[in-house]
């Protein structure tokens, strides 16, 4: 509640100087899916170094809680105050569009990251990492685990996830590798986000399928229920584990041994990416069209490239791997 | 007058309960033998653990025609604050959280219970209304953050893992909630006048019950019992999240409903609160080791919920009408129908 006030009073000062003063550097506005949420808080982090570096001024809001309602009023209210871009973390993919193009018709750069809006509503998007990357780097990753033999499963979120049925169908992809032949995909199952219901799925997998040798799960609670489960039911070293996950949920789970490494984009630089890229285009350096080339400070050099949805994209890079090395430098971080 | 043929009644009433229960075991320890060994019978008793305390005190509340919607929102906000305080400080004894779980729940069950007793706000809308209000003060209290697992000291994560005379530590709390409770809804005389607000209001205030405190109490106790279930959920998911339990508390109707327990007041068992917390607990533990597909599993636990309830009213209409004829007791029409 206190940051909320805070970036509220925030942003009544920034209203009321920008009036009057030549503010400093352009004005790049952050907003995400909601506020209080660690992995967009680490987004801002990242955001207010990328526009440090450049010298521009930073923003960071969300609504309380994800909605599309709530997005669009901060949009409107971004508009009202002249700020100079926005980058969104869309909770709808569409149904930001109009006010999006109320902005952009405003001179307001838009771009998306994380969670992509429509082309239509947007200049560019930065992508956290590739469908296909995220997919494979997965099932790579179990694979030496379990010595490239046995039968895995996958455990979901739900099953209408876009998301994850993207993924696992790469996965599915990759598992036609000739050098996967002796391992199996036994099941695919759906914890749906739940902590309860995940674990309990993860359980029935190990009744279910007794010489089961690994589980991937592309989904944060799934991949700690699991990494829980596999704890509890003293399969730690016989059932391995990777996935995607939140550093400071599974610290736990790779200091006991019940998940080895699992993977995340690094939000810290999602954040900076996406803030430097909104900098360069108020600055006009880049202007978002396919094939354009920028250093993006200290991440280096990027491409913008076409996109899935017809747009155009930058991608981050390879996902993150987490392991033992590493765990207790981030756990603290997001 | 109503004891001696109660406890016969009650037994056959639950016959229906029992019989599926039975069936459904078979069925899934044909299709997976795994299913019926111990290991699994006791996993299974472990994940009904919360679900069974929540469901006591959700059963008094239905008891008095009531419903406590908040239930799920008590449950998340006791076990994050219970988190929170166990993270600062991780020297506190486990046994400790748990009294603490019981009395903080208990407190928030108490204002919910003043705004339903005093207040004279409809249970639905009240308890609705604190179902938003506590799970508010859950993102709140939390800024919107979770506790997770390296967070919390060992102790405290062995309240789930440990175990007494080889049970977990869980189903013991469970077991002993069900035994205390079971004597203080049939041996005392709050718990009977309980059942006298539930079977008639008027009447109970008559002869000279004080209706307001009764109802007050019941939706201190579910709180309590909520605020109880709530530091077992975060000892044994050793995660205290913003969303804990959402919509757990439709499953917790659903196990006092399979159960037995009159939604319109006046009837409800312990025993058979028991039996509906195992059902649901079968229905959750039996179908991920089946082996069908998880678009059919959704499906099918509908189905096998339906079926339950069905045999659940047959039995009981069966039971009802033998009464019938024994004795021509109004109560008994109204639950029939």
């Amino acid at each position: 509640m206190k940051k909320s006030l805070v970036i509220l009073s925030v942003l009544l000062l920034v209203s009321v100087f920008s009036s009057f003063a030549l503010a400093k550097g352009f004005t790049i506005a952050m907003l995400v899916k909601n506020v209080g949420n660690p992995f967009f808080e680490a987004c801002a982090r990242g955001g207010q170094e990328a526009a440090d570096a450049l010298g521009n001024t930073f923003i960071f809001q969300g609504p309380p809680t994800p909605t599309v309602e709530g997005q669009i009023e901060i949009i409107e209210n971004f508009i009202a105050q002249r700020v100079n871009a926005i980058c969104v973390s869309a909770n709808d993919f569409d149904a930001l569009v109009p006010v999006l193009k109320k902005a952009m018709a405003n001179g307001i750069k838009v771009i998306s990251f994380d969670s992509a809006v429509n082309p239509e509503g947007r200049i560019v998007h930065v992508n956290q990492a590739d469908a296909e990357q995220i997919g494979k780097l997965q099932v790579q990753a179990i694979a030496e685990m379990i010595g490239y033999e046995g039968e895995i499963a996958i455990l979901s979120a739900a099953a209408t996830m876009t998301n994850q049925n993207t993924w696992i169908r790469y996965m599915q992809e990759e598992l036609k590798d000739p050098k996967y032949a002796k391992m199996r995909l036994a099941a695919i199952v759906y914890g749906d986000d739940l902590r309860d219901k995940s674990y309990n799925e993860a359980m029935g997998l190990f009744k279910s399928y007794p010489d089961l040798k690994g589980i991937i799960s592309p989904t944060t609670v799934g991949v700690s229920a699991t990494a829980k489960a596999i704890t509890d039911a003293g399969l730690i070293g016989k059932v391995k584990l990777t996935g995607l996950g939140l550093p400071s949920e599974m610290a736990e789970w790779v200091k006991n041994g019940a998940c080895e490494a699992f993977f995340l984009w690094n939000p810290v630089d999602l954040g900076y990416l996406a803030t430097y890229v909104a900098g360069l285009l108020c600055e006009g350096t880049i202007t978002g069209k396919e094939g354009e080339t920028f250093t993006a400070g200290r991440l280096g050099e990027y491409t913008i490239r076409k996109s899935q949805d017809g747009g155009t994209e930058v991608l981050l890079g390879p996902p993150f791997r987490f392991d033992a090395s590493n765990i207790d430098e981030w756990k603290d971080v997001f | 007058m109503r004891k001696g043929g109660g406890v016969q009644i009650r037994g056959l009433r639950e016959l229906g309960i029992i019989v599926f229960i039975i069936i459904i075991s078979i069925l899934v320890g044909i299709r997976n033998p795994r299913f019926l060994t111990w290991g699994n019978l006791h996993d299974m008793l472990l994940d009904t653990a919360v679900l069974s305390v929540v469901a006591v005190g959700m059963m008094f509340v239905l008891v008095t025609g009531g419903i406590d919607l908040s239930a799920e929102s008590v449950l998340a906000l006791t076990g994050m604050v219970a988190g929170i305080i166990i993270k600062d400080n991780p020297y506190l004894s486990p046994v400790f959280m748990l009294l603490f779980g019981l009395l903080f729940g208990g407190f928030l069950g108490a204002v919910t219970g003043l705004i339903v007793a005093k207040g004279r706000v409809l249970p639905i809308i009240a308890t609705l209304s604190m179902m938003y209000i506590y799970r508010g003060i859950t993102f709140i209290v939390s800024r919107g953050e979770w506790i997770d697992a390296h967070e919390m000291p060992e102790s405290f994560k062995a309240l789930a893992t440990g175990r007494v005379l080889g049970f977990s530590n869980l189903i013991a709390i469970a077991l002993g909630v069900y035994l205390l409770f079971y004597y203080f809804a049939n041996h005392t005389r709050t718990g009977r006048e309980i059942y006298a607000v539930g079977s008639n209001l008027e009447a109970a205030r008559i002869i000279g019950i004080n209706t307001d405190w009764v109802i007050w109490l019941v939706y201190t106790l579910s709180g309590a019992l909520s605020g109880l279930g709530g530091v077992m959920w975060v000892a044994r998911y050793a995660s205290a999240q913003n969303d804990t339990a959402a919509g757990f508390v439709l499953t917790v109707v659903a196990a006092c409903v399979l159960g037995g327990v009159s939604i319109s007041g006046g009837a409800g068992t312990i025993p058979g609160v028991f039996l509906g917390a195992i059902t649901i607990g079968i229905i959750n533990n039996a179908l991920p080791m089946i082996r069908v597909s998880p678009f059919w599993r959704m499906a099918l636990q509908g189905l096998i919920i339906l079926v339950a309830a069905l045999v659940n009213v047959a039995v009981a209409r069966n039971v009802e009408r033998a009464q019938l004829r024994q004795r021509e007791e109004l109560r008994m029409v109204r639950h029939g129908a």
